[in-house]
């Protein structure tokens, strides 16, 4: 195990260094000037170019790129182009409103999606799996941003149960974070909880027809049991995989999400940054956020030998 | 259900909440009736008002640096840093003297040294600097609040070019901060103007906060733009940056923000509805409309063609697709200038209102077009550009000119319109844009109206008959002679086609009853307010 994990994590180094060398060349080659844009309507062109130079944007590709892999192998992701703040700096900002908006909504999804799943598969046909599948194609239907506002609109403006939008750092108490949070867990883990339903239904479904299924309730085991125990564990695999691959969905809602409650997270710095391409902040995110998903799949490898003990490395 | 529709809906669910609101985070009541929460026009991603010329940079600069003159209502500049100033007869040396108690916020008092380094910093980024750098004997500190300016020539618009609210403006700093590079960023945030930048609670992004400065001795007059006394009422102003225009409504109507600086029309009238709410126009000097024809290259080098565009032009239906069916909002425009404005002009203007479609056909036939696509540059994340980019594209098939449409984005129309190349190799003939009419009130700042080839705004125009009137205008002695000047500036830009102007358009702001002392101007004017 511990090899594997080594080895996995060794495996990380090129393909990190895959993700930057992309990352930074799509940058180079898409079309935009932060110079233009810090110079303003007012400047002439040789203003402009005065300010390319002085960020140092008028160097060869392959200078540049040599110098942040330099600067990043040395845990230094740059300085932001506009704000002159350390990347670093900037993410480190952003990073608790964005995890703790992830976490809980992952918490939210799971909670609800997995027992949604396997009582539509258990219930396959009824009035509830229709329900139940009926308010899946209805999360995956219906834009993030649509989920916000009516959320806002019942929840924040009729019931005035919780803020519109803000972010309330945990630091700060626990009902206050959870206040500000809990309207975009929702509209954000609406997807999700749709995409994980659906999987655990199909996968339930088919482990719900294996002999030892039958043999199990012939013996006369509870169905709760039955169905939790003995099937959810042996269909646990693709579950725990797509909640892997929904880390990536829970990236990209984020920014969504961020902007229409507000929260000043990742998702949103992504977007600025890229606005105005600011390049180093970009690269800086694009790389952190690449890194959360290849330790994310690592991680889900690793939770495979957990609910499936012939899963060995 | 289209944009507005939904935006209305999700906004206008405040219009049905109660209005208690909620709890003031982590504020006491007292702390927070001191606090002013707003929500500015955009993030504020950089603090140099130098290096960084975009509106909401000066913004939220004035209130941390001061300037040495500020120009009221009526756009006459007043003393706000100098006590004083004396012109030789000749007009080549103005003598200036600073206030007495002019303080930094780091206690430091502001002597004639920090302003000298201020002004050449200041003179190598703005238009009108640049100029005076260009007649410019010396600039010097004779002590520590005296500094005398000589010239090679006179130059009438100097108390102007010192107190006018374009950016940038002649904002002034410790000498050791002004000796940065123009073209470099700063990193310490010290000024003399009544607020304090609190830098470690700044978010790029998400939140800016400035605090009373509490040496700030203002000025005894009544305060009117940026001149007269700058008394701050409030103890700390939080800047709460909100990209979404629904959020903002909704946090307006909730109590949760005070003032929203840029209320979008079309939330406007559910925002009237709410009884603890007040809108009223923001900035009254609004903003003009434009897309710029590229004189370099077929088919917009010839002016035929370009007429025949403005011809036909109808600046209703720009003006619609911006602001909707509120007429309050918009103007059409016969002159280059900002209507309004003691200087605005429709003099030789009859063609921006003829709306003249078969004469249009008429002038591109005799122009002999070509039938050469016309590359049409449209930034589709500003909702201006979109929507005027729309409009342009039927204007033009309407006369017969074949239209190549770039959808694409701000960063890249940015880069883009810098190209002079021919438009089938990465150049362009046509991009939409839009200019604050604070800089349109005359010539001084109004870099777009400019017609010097290829030191011209991107288009570059090449018109003697507006440059000659530009310098005749720097050279008026009285308003009269100004106005004359303008009357021919306007005939010739608009014969030559400079630019097009699409329409006068304003915009609303939006604050809460519990804030008092909020007033329109070129900029959110933040002094004098204060919250129950």
């Amino acid at each position: 195990m511990l090899a594997f994990i080594v080895r996995r994590i060794i495996t990380t180094i090129p393909v990190m260094a895959f993700v930057a060398l992309f990352v930074f060349s799509l940058l180079y080659i898409a079309p935009g000037d932060p110079a233009a844009v810090i110079a303003g309507d007012q400047a002439s062109p040789a203003d402009v170019e005065r300010i390319r130079a002085s960020l140092g944007l008028d160097r060869p590709y392959l200078v540049r790129f040599a110098e942040w892999s330099f600067r990043v192998l040395q845990g230094d992701l740059g300085t932001s182009i506009f704000t002159s703040l350390p990347v670093t700096q900037l993410i480190a900002q952003r990073i608790e409103p964005t995890l703790s908006l992830m976490v809980l909504t992952l918490i939210f999804a799971v909670t609800i999606a997995v027992p949604m799943g396997v009582i539509a598969a258990w219930k396959a046909g009824s009035w509830i799996d229709r329900g139940a599948m009926a308010f899946a194609v209805f999360g995956f239907s219906v834009p993030v941003f649509v989920v916000g506002y009516l959320l806002a609109y019942v929840f924040a403006l009729q019931l005035d149960w919780v803020p519109v939008q803000g972010y309330t750092p945990l630091s700060q108490g626990f009902w206050p974070w959870f206040k500000n949070l809990i309207l975009p867990a929702v509209t954000l883990g609406l997807v999700y909880i749709a995409l994980i339903a659906r999987i655990t239904r199909a996968t339930m479904l088919e482990v719900l027809q294996q002999d030892y299924v039958r043999t199990a309730q012939a013996k006369g085991v509870g169905q709760r049991e039955v169905l939790f125990l003995h099937a959810l564990k042996n269909a646990a695999v693709p579950i725990v995989t797509i909640i892997g691959i929904g880390i990536a969905l829970l990236i990209g809602g984020a920014v969504v999400t961020e902007s229409v409650f507000a929260i000043p997270g990742l998702g949103r710095l992504t977007v600025d940054a890229i606005l105005r391409r600011d390049y180093p902040v970009i690269q800086g995110v694009v790389l952190m956020f690449s890194l959360v998903y290849v330790l994310v799949n690592l991680l889900i490898d690793l939770t495979y030998t957990l609910v499936d003990p012939r899963i060995r490395y | 259900m289209d944009r507005r529709t939904f935006l209305k809906a999700a906004a206008g669910t405040g219009a049905l909440a109660a209005s208690g609101g909620l709890a003031m985070p982590a504020l006491s009541q007292g702390a927070a009736a001191k606090t002013l929460r707003f929500v500015p026009q955009a993030n504020l991603a950089n603090f140099d008002p130098i290096w960084g010329t975009q509106y909401v940079v000066r913004n939220a600069a004035l209130l941390v640096w001061d300037t040495l003159y500020g120009i009221d209502s009526n756009f006459q500049p007043k003393r706000q840093m100098t006590s004083g100033e004396e012109v030789s007869a000749d007009g080549l040396v103005w003598t200036f003297k600073l206030r007495p108690g002019l303080k930094f916020h780091d206690g430091a008092p502001v002597t004639s040294k920090d302003v000298v380094q201020s002004l050449k910093r200041w003179q190598a980024r703005d238009p009108m600097g640049l100029m005076i750098k260009a007649i410019e004997n010396e600039l010097v500190a004779v002590d520590d609040t005296t500094f005398k300016w000589s010239l090679k020539q006179p130059y009438p618009k100097m108390l102007f070019a010192l107190g006018k609210n374009n950016s940038p403006c002649t904002f002034i700093m410790p000498e050791r901060i002004a000796k940065t590079d123009p073209f470099t960023q700063i990193t310490e945030y010290i000024g003399s103007g009544p607020m304090k930048f609190v830098r470690n609670e700044w978010v790029p992004g998400a939140k800016a906060v400035f605090e009373k400065f509490a040496d700030y001795v203002p000025r005894d007059e009544p305060a009117s733009w940026l001149s007269g006394g700058k008394k701050m009422l409030l103890d700390r102003i939080e800047w709460v940056i909100m990209p979404d225009a629904a959020t903002a409504a909704a946090a307006l109507q909730n109590g949760e923000v005070d003032w929203w600086e840029t209320a979008l029309s079309d939330l406007v009238p559910i925002l009237k509805r709410n009884a603890n709410i007040n809108v009223d126009i923001g900035d009254p000097l609004g903003n003009i409309g434009a897309f710029r024809m590229n004189h370099l290259h077929p088919p917009f080098n010839n002016v035929k063609v370009r007429q025949a565009v403005m011809t036909a032009l109808n600046q209703e239906d720009y003006m619609r697709s911006i602001v909707g069916d509120d007429d309050k909002l918009w103007k059409e425009m016969g002159g280059f200038f900002t209507p309004g404005t003691p200087l605005y002009t429709e003099e030789g203007g009859a063609m921006m209102k003829a709306k003249n479609v078969a004469a249009a056909k008429k002038l591109l036939a005799e122009s002999g077009y070509k039938d050469e696509p016309v590359v049409c540059v449209v930034a589709q994340d500003m909702a201006a550009t979109k929507s005027m980019g729309d409009v342009t594209a039927e204007l033009l098939k309407s006369i017969g000119l074949k239209v190549d449409f770039v959808a694409t984005d701000w960063g890249t129309t940015g880069a883009r319109r810098a190209q002079k190349t021919p438009p089938g190799q990465g150049g362009w003939n046509m991009f939409h844009t839009w200019h604050a009419g604070a800089d349109c009130v005359n010539p001084a700042s109004y870099t777009a109206v400019r017609a010097n080839g290829e030191k011209a705004w991107f288009g570059w125009p090449d018109v003697p008959a507006v440059e000659t009137e530009v310098t005749n205008w720097f050279n008026a002695k009285d308003v009269a002679e100004e106005k004359a000047v303008m009357g021919r500036l306007n005939t010739a830009a608009v014969q030559n086609v400079v630019y097009c102007p699409t329409g006068f358009y304003l915009g609303y702001q939006a604050w809460r009853k519990n804030v008092s002392g909020v007033t329109s101007g070129p900029f959110p004017v933040l002094w004098g307010v204060s919250k129950a």
